[in-house]
């Protein structure tokens, strides 16, 4: 186990620490403490680490990050593992906007809540709430998977491509072009395998699937007023 | 069958000419704004509009054969560890690898690699072509985040925050169906030949101090190694590069509303942005103002055509220019060849602007394989080395005429303009007066 101390040590070396990393296979364990909402925290991995934080983290914790297990023992700042590629990135507190933002690979898992526009312009790989998202998450969702326990606010799925939208609870609204798809035994059996690698307790027989309606996908007159 | 009038006969509308007439019909028939591609077509005061003053007794000039006028520059000095080190001040614009085919990618990395100058990518990502024919690579991180991915962010030479381009200031990218090949749609995780869309907003921040943090974010996942630019379209410039500054980039992008789109709507093309004139005097003198001059580079762009107009963007402060239409026009946009594919696309060479369809006639802006074709990259290299080198020895050419040893070292004193409005934009003397309009008379 390495520690370091973020009341000690500089973000900047801390993440130099760890790029020096990079493309190796680094076994130890690495645990920061002391991160008390500072930005930019283990950014850039790009080698299996497995990363502790020790409380609260702000923007971007994770971002970029590829291969690693990054967890963070408290709440997450905006832009939380934002455009990760692979790894997990797990929260087990709350995570403010844009949590996932443009996310290609790999699995965020937040156990509390998510805000505003969790999983916009995601690309690919899965984010697993344990809560509930805020307004216009999904926005522009190209590909992957947002898995929601909880409720999902007003607009969820905007504009949405090919992503696909679980959710347990109610949902404030959906966005243009989102609509409520069939929920087959396949899509449960993958949902439950999700959950499952989250370690997120819930049932995928509870789950309502949304997707694209794909009207949107070539300009057209009639569909003038969802632009 | 009646005659047709005789033409001195009819009256022309000045509300409604014919052009209008026919937009307005277009509209009532389908529904949609009309999207084309290129930038501004209407008339705006220009570099044309500013002359530049040779030596005379007053000045001495340099000896246009044997005494140097230098044109290197560096972008990226402020935070950078490794600054871009580039020959000339002319680079290559931010053009996207679906807007443009892989051939016009390829040959503007081996035009501009040969020039010593760097060349940009675009909304979706970098091809390996473009990263093995670009020597020097600036990498867009754009609002879609189409294809951004952090190894390709190591690999680049430079990093370019784009917040906004000229041809439409506020508006996110476009894409037509036509040109979402497979290959565009799976380097964007779209499905192909959708009409693409994207976001106007990045994704994971919103404002100056948002982006003071995104900005230190990029820093370290490229460990400080790369500079960062800054690409804004010309509009509250002032407030715009204050901001730019404060939130620490390295390097700011100035787009003026003549800078080019492959696909954006008319309206946004023609009526939002200023030009490219007025951006570069006040983007200039709010660096000055702010002790950030030379400092934070300026690199300005948006109809930049000859020598004449870097040496004027120069003189008014910009570090370096970049270009974009005129580059797509070496590579042999709007030229007389193929002109049943003009005529197909209700067109003529010298009025194109159909990059949006992508049946480019002449292999630059298209995805169809028998259309890039007609594009070969060498040729077409060689003929945008070809301009470059003739941008660049116009602009030493007027350079050495002022008596300079450096392109940079032009300056605003060089400069008069021709009209008052030119006079007032650019904070030059209307020729053959001390007046600049706006700030009244000096002695």
């Amino acid at each position: 186990m390495i520690t370091v101390d973020l009341n000690r040590v500089d973000i900047r070396e801390l993440n130099q620490r760890l790029h020096d990393l990079n493309g190796d296979d680094g076994r130890a364990p690495w645990r920061i403490v002391g991160p008390d909402g500072r930005h930019s925290i283990a950014v850039g991995l790009n080698a299996p680490l497995t990363v502790v934080v020790e409380g609260h983290v702000g923007y971007y914790c994770a971002g970029m990050n590829q291969h690693a297990d990054v967890t963070v023992n408290g709440h997450a700042g905006p832009g939380l593992a934002e455009n990760m590629m692979s790894g997990t990135v797990r929260v087990t507190g709350n995570a403010s906007q844009g949590a996932g933002a443009s996310a290609h690979g790999g699995l965020l898992v937040i156990e509390g809540d998510a805000s505003s526009r969790c999983g916009i312009s995601l690309k690919g790989g899965d984010i697993v709430v344990g809560g509930s998202v805020g307004h216009m998450s999904a926005f522009m969702a190209q590909a992957g998977r947002l898995v929601v326990c909880g409720d999902a606010g007003a607009g969820l799925g905007d504009s949405i491509y090919e992503a696909e939208l679980y959710v347990a609870g109610s949902v404030g609204g959906l966005g243009a072009d989102c609509v409520e798809k069939d929920m087959t035994d396949d899509h449960r059996r993958r949902l439950a395998e999700l959950l499952c690698r989250a370690g997120i307790d819930a049932d995928a027989g509870s789950f309502r699937r949304y997707g694209s309606a794909r009207t949107l996908y070539n300009f057209h007159v009639d569909h003038a007023g969802a632009y | 069958m009646a005659e047709p009038p005789d033409p001195t006969d009819l009256r022309r509308s000045a509300t409604f000419p014919p052009e209008t007439i026919a937009e307005i019909q277009r509209a009532a028939s389908e529904g949609l704004y009309e999207i084309r591609g290129w930038g501004a077509k209407r008339r705006v005061p220009t570099f044309d509009d500013l002359l530049l003053l040779g030596a005379s007794l007053s000045r001495y000039p340099l000896e246009g054969y044997r005494e140097r006028c230098d044109t290197n520059v560096t972008l990226g000095t402020r935070y950078a560890k490794q600054p871009i080190e580039l020959e000339i001040p002319v680079t290559i614009a931010g053009m996207s690898f679906g807007s443009l085919s892989a051939n016009a990618k390829e040959a503007l990395g081996l035009a501009a690699t040969e020039m010593g100058t760097s060349t940009t990518t675009g909304d979706g990502g970098m091809t390996d072509e473009e990263r093995v024919a670009s020597k020097t690579l600036v990498y867009q991180v754009l609002p879609s985040r189409y294809g951004l991915n952090p190894d390709d962010l190591r690999r680049a030479d430079a990093i370019e925050i784009v917040v906004g381009q000229g041809a439409k200031p506020g508006g996110g990218g476009m894409l037509l169906g036509l040109k979402v090949s497979d290959r565009v749609a799976e380097m964007r995780t779209l499905p192909p030949g959708i009409d693409q869309r994207s976001a106007s907003r990045h994704p994971d921040w919103t404002g100056p101090d948002d982006l003071t943090i995104k900005i230190r974010e990029l820093r370290e996942i490229t460990d400080w190694q790369k500079p960062i630019y800054v690409k804004m379209a010309a509009t509250r410039v002032q407030y715009d590069v204050q901001l730019a500054v404060k939130a620490g980039a390295d390097v700011i992008v100035l787009d003026g509303m003549q800078g080019g789109t492959g696909a954006t709507q008319d309206i946004f093309i023609e009526h939002v942005g200023i030009p490219t004139l007025p951006a570069v005097r006040v983007a200039a003198d709010t660096l000055q103002e702010l002790g950030m001059h030379r400092k934070v580079q300026l690199v300005v762009s948006g109809g930049i055509r000859s020598g004449a107009d870097v040496a004027k963007a120069l003189a008014l402060g910009a570090d370096a220019v970049s270009i974009g239409v005129a580059a797509l026009i070496a590579l042999n946009c709007n030229r007389p060849l193929y002109l049943e594919d003009y005529a197909a696309l209700g067109t003529a060479p010298g009025y194109c602007h159909h990059c949006q369809t992508g049946r480019c006639p002449v292999g630059v802006t298209t995805q169809d394989p028998e259309l890039e074709a007609r594009l070969e990259p060498e040729a077409a290299a060689r003929r945008v080395r070809n301009y470059l080198s003739t941008l660049v020895l116009e602009a030493q050419t007027l350079g050495r005429a002022c008596g300079k040893s450096h392109l940079l070292n032009l300056e605003p004193e060089d400069l008069v303009a021709l009209t008052p409005e030119a006079a007032a934009m650019a904070r030059v003397p209307l020729a053959g007066t001390n007046w600049i309009p706006g700030l009244g008379a000096s002695d």
